[in-house]
Formats: C-alpha cells, structure tokens, sequence
C-alpha cells in the first residue's frame, strides 16, 4: 500500500525482497546501497545477529526521481530467510507493494527455493494479498557459482507465472539494479491502474 | 487490497502539523512524529534536524509491529503503549486506532506523567483527523495525479 503525500509531494512504496536463507537478499540491498549517489539514499540498517544473519530486517530508503511533480521514494526492505524466523518475516510483508524473490541458484538450495516461495505465497495470502496480484519478479542469484542450475530448470520451478525475471550475482553486481528496476515499474504502473 | 491507500491531503496535514508542534510544546518533549504502521513517516516537529526521521520511521513501526505479534500470540488485541528509558533519551510510542504510531522523545526536562497525559489528548485529536481523512479517500471521483503518467513518464525515471 504505497502512500501519496499531496503535502510533500511525494509517493513512498514499500518494496521487499524475499528467499531462502544466504540467498542473498542483504548483499543485494548493500550493493544498491554503496552504489547509488549519497543524495538519492538514506541510511542503510541492518538488524542483524552477531554472525550478521538477518533477524528482523535490513532497510534502505532510495529516491528514484520526479514523475508528474511528485518524488518518488522506495522504502526496500529484506526479510530474515531462515525457516524459523516466519512470523518477523511476516510482519515486513505488511502493506508491501512489490515483492522480489531471490533464488539461490545453487543446486543444493533448490528445495530451499520452493519451500521459500510457498511460505512466501502463505504470508501473503495471510495479509490479505496475492502472489497473482501484488506486482512481483524473480532473482536468480549466484549465476557466479560453479554448481548451478540451469536457468531453465529453475524457471520452471520458481516462475510458473512467467514474472519478468533476471539472473544476477548481488556480490559482483550484475543483475541487482535490473531487478530492482522491474519490480519498480511493476508497482509504479500498478500505482496507476490503481489511480 | 485490504487496506485502502494511505493519502495525505493539505488540509489534513495542516492538522495534523498543529497537533504534533503543539504536542512538543505542551509535553516539553525534544521530537514528536507520527509515523503509519508500515512505516512511512507522516509529520514531525521539534529537533528533527539532528534525527534520521525516515530511520526513525521504518524501525518504529517494526517495533509496533513486533509487539503486536508478541500480543496476538498471547491473545491480547494490542499493546497500545510503548515506553523506552534510556540514560539521556526516552522514547514513548503510542498506537493511535490502530492505524498511526505516535512517537515523543523526550529528556530529562519532561518526564513520563507529563507525556502520557499530554499524549492521551493529542491522541484524541489526531484518531478524528485520520477517520475524516480515510473517509475523504474513499470518497469516489478523488482525481489522481497518476491517472494521467505514462509508461514514458516511468520508463524515464529509469534513465540515468
């Protein structure tokens, strides 16, 4: 549910990445974070345990540009992916208005994906939304690794719907900003139907 | 969407400003801010100038929104107050029907009964000002500035 400030002139979106665990849903946000320019961003927090696992969230405020006289601003935010951490995970899905899910390309993790993407769909239905209806992509991260997947094989498990998707490696940074920008178009042209 | 769009107008936000300007002065507090549940910061007054009010926003309402967990599971509808002591800053948060946070910070020079009491009226205020403002979005024919943008308008904001 994005907020429009007729005051300030501004529409604030809620973006959220979601995925297994060690998927990389931080690195994403932290390579976003040193490589956009100082004036566009706020500060990066990471509510993180000592071995920097997730545990609440990471957040980052990003300002993507003037459209029509208002500033946009998106508020991204990551989920914690380990299993046990499912009602924190749901709390951050509250009033989301695009979700990115990034996969772990690694052959081991497959399971991992699909078991993330059901509760993903489970969390989300429990707010009152819909894996159909909420703008959505897919990451396939890690593409960098020896043991991977191939793309088809993880497509076909991961995106029946066929959602814009991209492959990418969050350390190095391919992908990142493409990913990000899907999703960005998505809820912006949804923001519109919507008008 | 379950939730209706969150919209902030003019005459609303003008308000809402006077309450919380007001809630500073009244409450002797150092920052007042209003901020929606999924975070997003609605107004501020005070000492805002040395806060990180966005940072603010977004882990107040992750606060807000932990708590109601930890209330739901001990099937309590909500924990509606929230207070924080620390040496020199103390933060007290407050759920304003159940749909906006309210947040003092305050030092020494004021002190709890000072902020609770003053925040209990500032709540009244504000829960009449958000009913009149969710009633005026949902209100049919509202014309939206998002209506008219184009794919062009958006694919343009990708540009740089």
């Amino acid at each position: 549910m994005s907020f429009i400030n007729y005051m300030a002139r501004e529409i604030n979106c809620k973006i959220v990445y979601y995925g297994p665990g060690l998927c990389g849903k931080t690195t994403n946000l932290q390579y976003i974070y040193e490589r956009t320019s100082p004036d566009a961003k706020g500060k990066m927090i990471s509510l993180a345990t000592e071995t920097e696992r997730t545990l609440f969230f990471d957040f980052l405020p990003l300002s993507l540009g003037e459209i029509r006289g208002f500033k946009t601003r998106f508020h991204l935010y990551t989920v914690p992916g380990q299993v046990f951490y499912d009602a924190s995970r749901k709390l951050i899905l509250k009033g989301v208005d695009g979700v990115i899910f990034v996969a772990d390309s690694q052959i081991e993790r497959f399971e991992a994906n699909q078991e993330s993407v059901e509760n993903l769909r489970t969390n989300l239905a429990e707010q009152g939304y819909s894996l159909e209806k909420v703008p959505y992509v897919v990451q396939y991260n890690k593409r960098d690794l020896p043991n991977v997947l191939p793309i088809e094989e993880l497509r076909e498990a991961l995106n029946p719907m066929n959602v814009p998707d991209y492959e990418a490696c969050a350390r190095t940074g391919p992908g990142v900003f493409d990913t990000l920008k899907a999703v960005s178009k998505l809820v912006l042209t949804e923001l519109k139907k919507g008008a | 969407m379950v939730n209706p769009q969150m919209v902030m107008y003019e005459e609303e936000f003008n308000q809402i400003q006077l309450v919380v300007d007001r809630l500073v002065r009244e409450a002797n507090a150092k920052v007042v801010f209003i901020v929606d549940k999924n975070g997003q910061l609605i107004a501020a007054s005070g000492e805002v100038d040395n806060i990180d009010t966005t940072s603010l926003a977004s882990l107040t309402a992750g606060n807000i929104a932990a708590t109601g967990g930890i209330a739901k599971l001990l099937r309590e509808n909500e924990f509606s107050t929230q207070f924080h002591e620390g040496e020199n800053a103390n933060i007290h948060i407050q759920l304003v029907g159940n749909r906006v946070i309210l947040v003092v910070i305050f030092d020494s020079k004021s002190s709890l009964g000072l902020v609770r009491l003053r925040v209990r009226k500032a709540s009244d205020e504000l829960n009449r000002i958000f009913e009149s403002l969710l009633s005026k979005v949902q209100e049919p024919g509202g014309d939206s500035p998002f209506a008219e943008i184009t794919d062009e308008d958006i694919d343009n904001l990708f540009n740089d």
